[in-house]
């Protein structure tokens, strides 16, 4: 059921421009950005082969590029979650959904692997593009997992809130305007903190994604970015029952 | 079959406020197998909210409603599993062809996998779709979408179909083929359609309940509802008309009024006829009856008798 849900939200993104065009635009720079970074390495290669222990492709090339992917991401997240719910509502096909029998929890739960699903293919590409690092020399397979691990992590805690918002709304802007908010406050969070360990520091999505990434697979961090992203869900599939108790 | 099972639909006392407003107040229904239930009403009347508390997608704030013995309140998931709903917009996925979009919702309705083919096959030639499984839903016109808003209300063969106005927007031709389809729903479900287009109601409909600000001011069967309109009218023209006075003492009618047109209106019951003594006055009195046309109450003065009656009782009140 949840994946029936998922498959036509997935197949209904692909039928927009906008879908396409976030595809190609996130590969182009990702790439652009993959091989700068690429280039960065070559030239201080030289110096750096100095050093006691010096940072290797994949820690230089691969944690650059996701870091840069994660941020790009997220845009992209608030341009592809606004529809999810707003569309339903302004188009009333929600009705479609309500009587079905079905569960709020699933409904949420549905759109947002739908989503998932989506983000996967351009992550998909990035992983490929750091895999052919391996064509020229040593590629650090862990770090790469790592990096996978918590981009995937972090896009599902932002597409999650992105879902939220986007049930909260009928008007797609709004909800698209208020993601993007509200992950550039997060961002953010991340920058003001001057300690390490204060409390913005923790709530930043990204922080959590820059530990993952090193390669130190914290359980505080995947709780984290676990944690957020069902809160937001299951606060998703209330929105639903409220609006069916407040009409 | 059982006595309890045939009824597929039951709702007890059902109530919705916005705010301070009553939407719906203290509406029970009764639906049967086999049965089409009219639900009549002038806009506003609260039949949309009705129908949205049947289906499950609007809470009630008070009452109950039963779905094949089932509570959907306590068990929405497995009394859902029965409804088949057109809300008043079609919830159509423009983006989908109507294929895609009528094997979404048989998946949504858990059709088992072997079936879903079948079911749409089934659901497209009962609502004449059947040449337009590859069309996308957005370049359909109105009455076409309006028609894969019905197949998918019946593509899980549900026990009880609940249409929203099914008949808006639609030319003749369109309204006719959705209320034969509407009939012939009929013989496998109970299906309940709201309107507020009174021919409709006579056409399709076993029973009907007449909705006015939320409360149901009438509730019968077809006939039931024609009976409760014996009094029949006689509109007569002459070519020349006697006075009042003149026509009434000739006649001995005393219920009659001239209309602006010049036309005289005679109020009659079906067991009284008056046309005898009318035609043997005109004749004695050379007043050249042209016409005499016998007039039934129509539904429309049913209707607007009882909303307009609970109009009154209201504000006396």
């Amino acid at each position: 059921m949840i994946f029936t849900l998922a498959w036509k939200e997935f197949r209904t993104l692909f039928t927009s421009p906008l879908a396409w065009i976030i595809l190609a635009v996130v590969q182009f720079i990702l790439a652009l950005v993959f091989f700068w970074y690429l280039s960065q390495y070559f030239e201080i290669q030289p110096r750096i082969q100095q050093l006691a222990n010096p940072p290797g492709v994949t820690e230089i090339v691969v944690n650059g590029s996701f870091y840069f992917a994660a941020i790009l991401l997220q845009i992209a997240v608030a341009l592809l979650s606004m529809r999810l719910f707003s569309d339903e509502y302004r188009n009333r096909t929600i009705a479609l959904l309500l009587s079905a029998p079905i569960s709020s929890s699933e409904i949420a739960l549905g759109k947002f692997c739908g989503l998932m699903l989506f983000l996967l293919l351009p992550v998909a590409l990035l992983t490929l593009m750091a895999a052919s690092l391996a064509l020229g020399g040593t590629v650090d397979w862990g770090l790469i997992g790592a990096n996978l691990l918590s981009l995937v992590l972090l896009l599902a805690a932002s597409a999650a809130l992105g879902l939220f918002i986007s049930s909260l709304t009928e008007h797609p802007l709004l909800a698209g305007f208020g993601t993007l908010m509200a992950l550039i406050f997060l961002l953010l969070l991340n920058l003001l903190a001057s300690d390490p360990n204060s409390v913005s520091t923790y709530l930043s999505l990204l922080n959590h994604f820059e530990t993952l990434a090193k390669g130190l697979i914290d359980t505080r961090n995947l709780a984290f970015l676990l944690i957020f992203t069902a809160s937001f869900l299951v606060l998703a599939s209330k929105v639903l029952d409220w609006r069916r108790m407040r009409g | 079959m059982s006595q309890p099972t045939d009824i597929t639909l039951s709702a007890l006392r059902l109530t919705r406020r916005y705010g301070t407003g009553l939407a719906v107040s203290e509406l029970d229904l009764e639906l049967r197998r086999g049965e089409v239930l009219g639900l009549l009403g002038p806009n506003g009347a609260g039949k949309s909210t009705t129908m949205q508390m049947l289906t499950g997608n609007l809470a009630p704030s008070s009452g109950s409603i039963t779905i094949c013995g089932i509570d959907l309140l306590e068990h929405p998931k497995r009394a859902k599993a029965n409804i088949g709903y057109l809300p008043e917009t079609p919830p159509l996925y423009r983006e989908l062809t109507v294929d895609e979009f009528l094997t979404f919702c048989a998946r949504l309705h858990r059709l088992a996998r072997t079936e879903i083919a079948q079911a749409v096959q089934t659901a497209k030639a009962r609502c004449g779709l059947s040449d337009m499984g590859k069309r996308l839903i957005a370049h359909l016109s109105k009455g076409y979408q309006q028609r894969v808003g019905i197949a998918q209300a019946i593509l899980h063969e549900p026990d009880v179909v609940i249409l929203d106005e099914p008949t808006v927007g639609l030319d003749p031709n369109q309204i006719r083929d959705i209320r034969a389809l509407i009939r012939e729903l009929s013989t496998r479900h109970s299906v309940i359609l709201s309107t507020h287009i009174l021919p409709e109601v006579e056409a399709v409909c076993d029973r009907v309940k007449i909705m006015h600000r939320g409360q149901i001011v009438f509730s019968d069967s077809i006939e039931g509802l024609r009976r409760s309109q014996q009094t029949e009218m006689l509109l007569l023209s002459f070519s020349r008309p006697p006075t009042l006075d003149a026509f009434t003492q000739a006649t001995g009618i005393g219920a009659v009024k001239i209309l602006d047109n010049g036309q005289f209106q005679v109020a009659c019951s079906a067991d009284s006829p008056l046309t005898e003594s009318i035609t043997q006055a005109a004749a004695s009195h050379s007043w050249g009856l042209t016409q005499l046309i016998p007039q039934r109450a129509s539904l429309e003065d049913v209707f607007s008798e009882l909303t307009l009656n609970a109009n009154k009782s209201e504000e006396s009140a």
